[in-house]
């Protein structure tokens, strides 16, 4: 068993893992569109331990107006954990990891969202993490793609994703937050399902080539895993009684 | 050939050789959709009407906006969508306006409701005029706001219905703005309840139905 923490069993004889789960099992998530009432789109994700909002807000006015693009709208997104979402009280100022991933995920996001048409607008997409396990940047990932197709923003594409890894010296899907810590890798992916584009990919940890190919294969599973969930959740807002297709 | 289907953003709606029209895409030869809605296919394009969103301004649109702040030479009017609507100071005034002697607050002022007319896109934003028949304040009323994405769902027939059952008579923007003028205030209520009923509703099968058993309520 490989890891930083020895002391922790990620994965028993039988293949099962801390939590319960086979190694190419993701964690329970279940997504609401349509939360908030006063935000253009909103959506509120479940992904394990995780609980995350995100609430989408344009096409509006910049502010302040030097950076608005006169050929294109912008995105912006803010991610930003709870004091409570952590054991220890985070401070709620954004952090330099926060600053990071609400990078990420816009980058992430930027490939699906037809921006294009609205020049001098932005579109801003706040993710509050309520409840922290490990993959809050997938999951608030995921929550911010539906919010942005329930505000109505044209998507090319839906974003999902899902983190692969490994721990115990095995390939594993969907790191928790005790994977993540006693690991041997984290890789975040971000996908465009139906375009089959990856938006996402980081890695924090150690693989080798062929592990890192794997992985990715792996990931993108649980992709479209989350995705079909994201879709549900859509569908169960707009065509819950009138579903005709 | 005229299929209809519910979609979301990314789904494929067809593949092949279609013309995407309204928020559709072409990627390779895919036609996916951008929307949340529902897609119309026809011999040679795809379409999709979208069910949430935001009003997108095109010429010829009636719309129902609110003068929010004005210039020298134009009104802002917001419009219910992305940008705000101009109404040109010589829409109104005639091409002699002068803005040293013309007085722009004298004609419409912050907060007037004015029914207008889309006339294209600026330079930056939409123009819109109060030039022509039936267009110009409207000084009384009652405003409501649904989506902008529910107004095909309100169709000639149905604001017959309601005009017709509570006395009302409704003036509809494209922009998701409505207006209900009623000397009956049981009556414009109820006219009211219907517009918002059908933006919760937004089945066009059994609208007209729904519309008209709750309009013969208590009737």
């Amino acid at each position: 068993m490989g890891g930083r923490e020895a002391n922790v069993v990620l994965l028993d004889e039988n293949g099962i893992r801390s939590d319960g789960r086979k190694v190419n099992e993701t964690r329970k998530v279940t997504i609401k569109a349509g939360v908030l009432k006063n935000a253009n789109g909103s959506a509120y994700i479940e992904f394990g331990g995780n609980k995350i909002l995100a609430g989408v807000f344009g096409p509006r006015d910049v502010h302040p107006k030097h950076m608005s693009n006169p050929d294109t709208g912008i995105l912006r997104v803010r991610y930003h954990m709870e004091p409570f979402s952590v054991g220890e009280r985070k401070k709620p100022a954004p952090s330099r990891r926060e600053i990071e991933i609400s990078k990420v995920i816009k980058e992430a996001l930027e490939p699906a969202v037809m921006l294009e048409n609205f020049p001098r607008t932005a579109v801003d997409v706040f993710l509050e993490v309520l409840q922290a396990d490990g993959g809050t940047r997938c999951a608030a990932l995921d929550a911010a793609s539906v919010a942005l197709a329930d505000a109505g923003i044209p998507m090319k594409d839906m974003v999902c994703a899902c983190a692969a890894g490994k721990a115990a010296d095995a390939l594993i899907l969907d790191v928790n937050n005790e994977e993540d810590q006693a690991g041997q890798a984290d890789m975040p992916i971000g996908y465009m399902p139906n375009l089959g584009k990856i938006t996402l990919l980081q890695l924090d940890g150690v693989l080798t080539p062929d592990e890192y190919k794997k992985c990715i294969e792996l990931g993108l599973e649980g992709c479209k895993q989350v995705y079909e969930i994201q879709k549900n959740a859509l569908r169960e807002k707009y065509f819950s009684s009138s579903d005709n297709s | 050939m005229n299929q209809k289907q519910s979609v979301i953003p990314g789904d494929i709606i067809a593949t092949g050789d279609y013309r995407p029209e309204q928020n559709v895409v072409l990627v390779g030869d895919k036609l996916i959709s951008t929307a949340i809605g529902f897609s119309e296919t026809s011999a040679d394009s795809v379409s999709v009407i979208p069910i949430t969103g935001f009003y997108t301004p095109n010429a010829d649109d009636l719309i129902i906006g609110k003068v929010i702040s004005h210039n020298a030479l134009s009104w802002e009017v917001d419009i219910n969508s992305y940008y705000p609507g101009i109404l040109l100071a010589s829409d109104i005034f005639g091409k002699d306006y002068s803005p040293s002697r013309d007085d722009l607050s004298l004609k419409l002022t912050i907060g007037d409701i004015v029914l207008a007319r889309i006339t294209g896109m600026g330079s930056r934003d939409p123009l819109i005029t109060i030039a022509g028949e039936n267009l110009g304040r409207l000084d009384s009323g009652e405003l409501v706001k649904i989506s902008s994405t529910t107004i095909p769902y309100l169709t000639d027939s149905i604001i017959q219905t309601i005009e017709s059952s509570t006395n009302t008579s409704i003036t509809v923007g494209k922009n998701g703005l409505i207006v209900l003028k009623c000397d009956n205030s049981t009556g414009l209520t109820k006219a009211i309840k219907s517009i918002k009923m059908i933006d919760m509703i937004r089945d066009s099968n059994s609208m007209e139905e729904k519309i008209k058993n709750f309009l013969d309520e208590d009737n």
